[in-house]
């Protein structure tokens, strides 16, 4: 339990983590873009409450202006670090933008955040922002491999991606009354879950999802090329895959690798008449 | 190898839900300590359970979703089970913070302090040379004014004001002084990740302002004015400037990691925690000097004697070291138990 994590720089866009138990879990990095537009939101979320609080103070300003012009000097600078510093620390390393475009720093060895951390990471934004429109921070995000800026790389944090962990609306693929002949032959069948990589099987499941939406001949060309890729990691015989469209056979794959056998089959059996027995 | 995914995924899944309602137990209470050995040991159990489902999954390509959902709740337990927590109640005690853990972090890096203070000096002696041999220097070197202006006109000016210049306006000045300060001590700690070459610069900078102002009224016979006007709040906002200046030398020094053969990550992550806690600290300082400033300084003879004055700041910062040297101080040092 004691022994360190390691980490490595893995796929370009993500930072795995190799436990002490040897097992790697991976953290999919936020880009320079999605990071750009979580803090455009969070600069409107605290010239929103700057504006709010003016608003309060115009109120305090009929009894003490200088008090009311005293505070708001104050508001307009204590708000963006207490903001980012407030929301980071309480809401785990989100802010109102973060939680929108689904973001959230974290520890760069997946351990817990600290205050600290949130704490100079916001402070040090100071230097990122130099000269200005965060120049000098873009560019070593740009440059750092796991996407930090100077403030990131001083307090040990990451920005990462939260994957979306809705399951896909598998009754969109409309394939539940359908027959598929690929699974009749359930070694291939399981040996099909076991070897389709994960980034071509969710390309698959989207191209699947969003066939009506294209038109004729890209869908055609994008359902031969994924078909063509499937088709050789487990190879079916003749007999069964020469009569498939390339789109169904996609179709059947993604059936297989992305739903629970059980459900195709309580499907099919709702569809067959009552045995005489 | 998984054999039947379905059977898997459905003997595993209640242990998989009752470590995501621990870990959310987890998110909604950042203080959270376990309440005895069973259920930290039950955590562990269903941490590693999950772990090990994680790397049997990883054998099967398929079932994306399964496998982000199992990667994050992997990659939370995992933060839960190994971050450092402290032992007992880890609350926030702001007295306790400031009376021990900030005097302590200081003393604990006061290397740093003193390069930061002879950097402000050699500053100050340049700044005062520079102003003594040519007058015409003041211009290009002093800022807000100071350069343009003649001490014995301003003193008289200020003398016949009696601080009336600052009637209904003090808490606005007030609060600009402290958010311009923090500002710039702010810059000072940040700039240290610029191989403390940012920090140098600002401190030296500050000092050659520093001692540009002293040597011009000094020269115009003004000194005990100076010291009136300068020590209330001087003597805590100059030694806050040098403390954040101090917090950017620790910060390049783990930069360039002198004499530590340990990765960079690390040698920053160790200084953190006192980075914070020496920032925190100077947004302290500046918030009273910043009152002071309004409130105390800008009144002059005769409304408040220059005596009166010039004893206040020389209390408040023979306090102030005092403060700095000995409180935190622990009596019987007994050695920490690792």
């Amino acid at each position: 339990m004691s022994a360190p994590a390691t980490l490595s720089a893995g796929r370009t866009n993500s930072l795995v983590i190799r436990l002490p138990e040897g097992v790697d879990f991976a953290l999919p990095l936020a880009g320079p873009l999605s990071r750009f537009y979580a803090l455009a939101i969070d600069v409107a979320v605290y010239y929103a409450i700057c504006s709010l609080l003016g608003n309060i103070l115009v109120v305090v300003g009929l009894v003490s202006p200088d008090l009311a012009r005293a505070s708001m000097l104050i508001a307009y600078f204590v708000v963006p670090i207490a903001y980012g510093v407030g929301c980071e620390w309480l809401w785990r390393g989100q802010t109102v933008g973060k939680r929108l475009l689904r973001l959230r720093v974290m520890d760069a060895t997946g351990l817990r955040l600290r205050f600290s951390q949130v704490l100079m990471r916001n402070l040090l934004r100071a230097v990122d922002l130099l000269p200005g429109f965060y120049l000098v921070g873009g560019t070593v995000c740009l440059l750092s491999r796991r996407g930090q800026r100077l403030g990131d790389l001083a307090a040990g944090t990451i920005v990462v991606r939260l994957p979306d962990e809705r399951l896909p609306d598998f009754a969109a693929l409309g394939l539940q009354f359908k027959f598929n002949s690929l699974r009749e032959n359930h070694v291939l069948a399981a040996r099909l879950r076991q070897r389709v990589p994960p980034a071509l099987a969710a390309v698959a499941l989207r191209a699947v999802l969003r066939r009506e939406q294209l038109d004729p001949a890209p869908r055609v060309e994008i359902f031969r090329e994924l078909a063509g890729q499937l088709k050789p990691i487990v190879p079916y015989p003749e007999a069964v895959s020469a009569d498939l469209s390339d789109e169904a056979y996609v179709r059947n794959v993604v059936e297989i690798v992305f739903q629970p056998s059980g459900l195709a089959s309580r499907a099919k059996r709702a569809m067959m008449p009552p045995s005489p027995s | 190898m998984i054999l039947d995914l379905e059977k898997f995924t459905a003997s595993a899944r209640p242990h998989w839900d009752e470590l995501e309602a621990t870990l959310k137990k987890f998110d909604a209470d950042p203080a959270h300590v376990f309440a005895n050995l069973g259920e930290a040991q039950r955590f562990y159990y269903l941490y590693q359970r999950a772990a090990s489902d994680l790397a049997r999954l990883n054998t099967f390509s398929a079932e994306p979703e399964v496998r982000q959902r199992l990667d994050g709740l992997v990659a939370r337990a995992y933060a839960e089970l190994h971050s450092a927590r402290e032992a007992g109640d880890s609350r926030w005690r702001p007295i306790d913070w400031l009376m021990r853990t900030f005097p302590q972090t200081f003393r604990r890096h006061i290397g740093a302090f003193w390069i930061s203070l002879l950097i402000t000096i050699a500053g100050c002696a340049l700044g005062g040379f520079a102003v003594g041999m040519d007058p015409e220097a003041k211009q290009a070197l002093l800022p807000y004014g100071h350069g343009e202006m003649d001490p014995n006109k301003r003193v008289a000016e200020e003398e016949r004001g009696a601080g009336r210049d600052l009637e209904g306006r003090k808490a606005s000045f007030s609060a600009h002084l402290m958010a311009n300060n923090i500002n710039v001590s702010i810059t000072a700690l940040a700039l240290g990740l610029t191989w403390g070459i940012g920090t140098v610069v600002v401190l030296f900078y500050n000092g050659v302002m520093l001692g540009g102002v002293c040597v011009d009224y000094i020269v115009s016979g003004e000194g005990m004015f100076l010291a009136a006007w300068l020590l209330p709040h001087g003597s805590i906002e100059i030694p806050a400037i040098l403390l954040a200046g101090q917090g950017g030398l620790m910060l390049a020094r783990a930069v360039i990691g002198w004499g530590r053969r340990i990765p960079f990550s690390r040698r920053l992550r160790a200084i953190l925690p006192d980075l914070a806690t020496l920032i925190g600290g100077v947004a302290v300082m500046l918030i009273w000097a910043g009152i002071i400033e309004a409130f105390l300084s800008q009144y002059h003879a005769p409304v408040l004697p220059y005596s009166v004055k010039i004893a206040f700041g020389a209390v408040q910062l023979v306090n102030l070291i005092l403060f700095l040297t000995f409180s935190g101080r622990v009596k019987n040092s007994a050695p920490a138990i690792a």
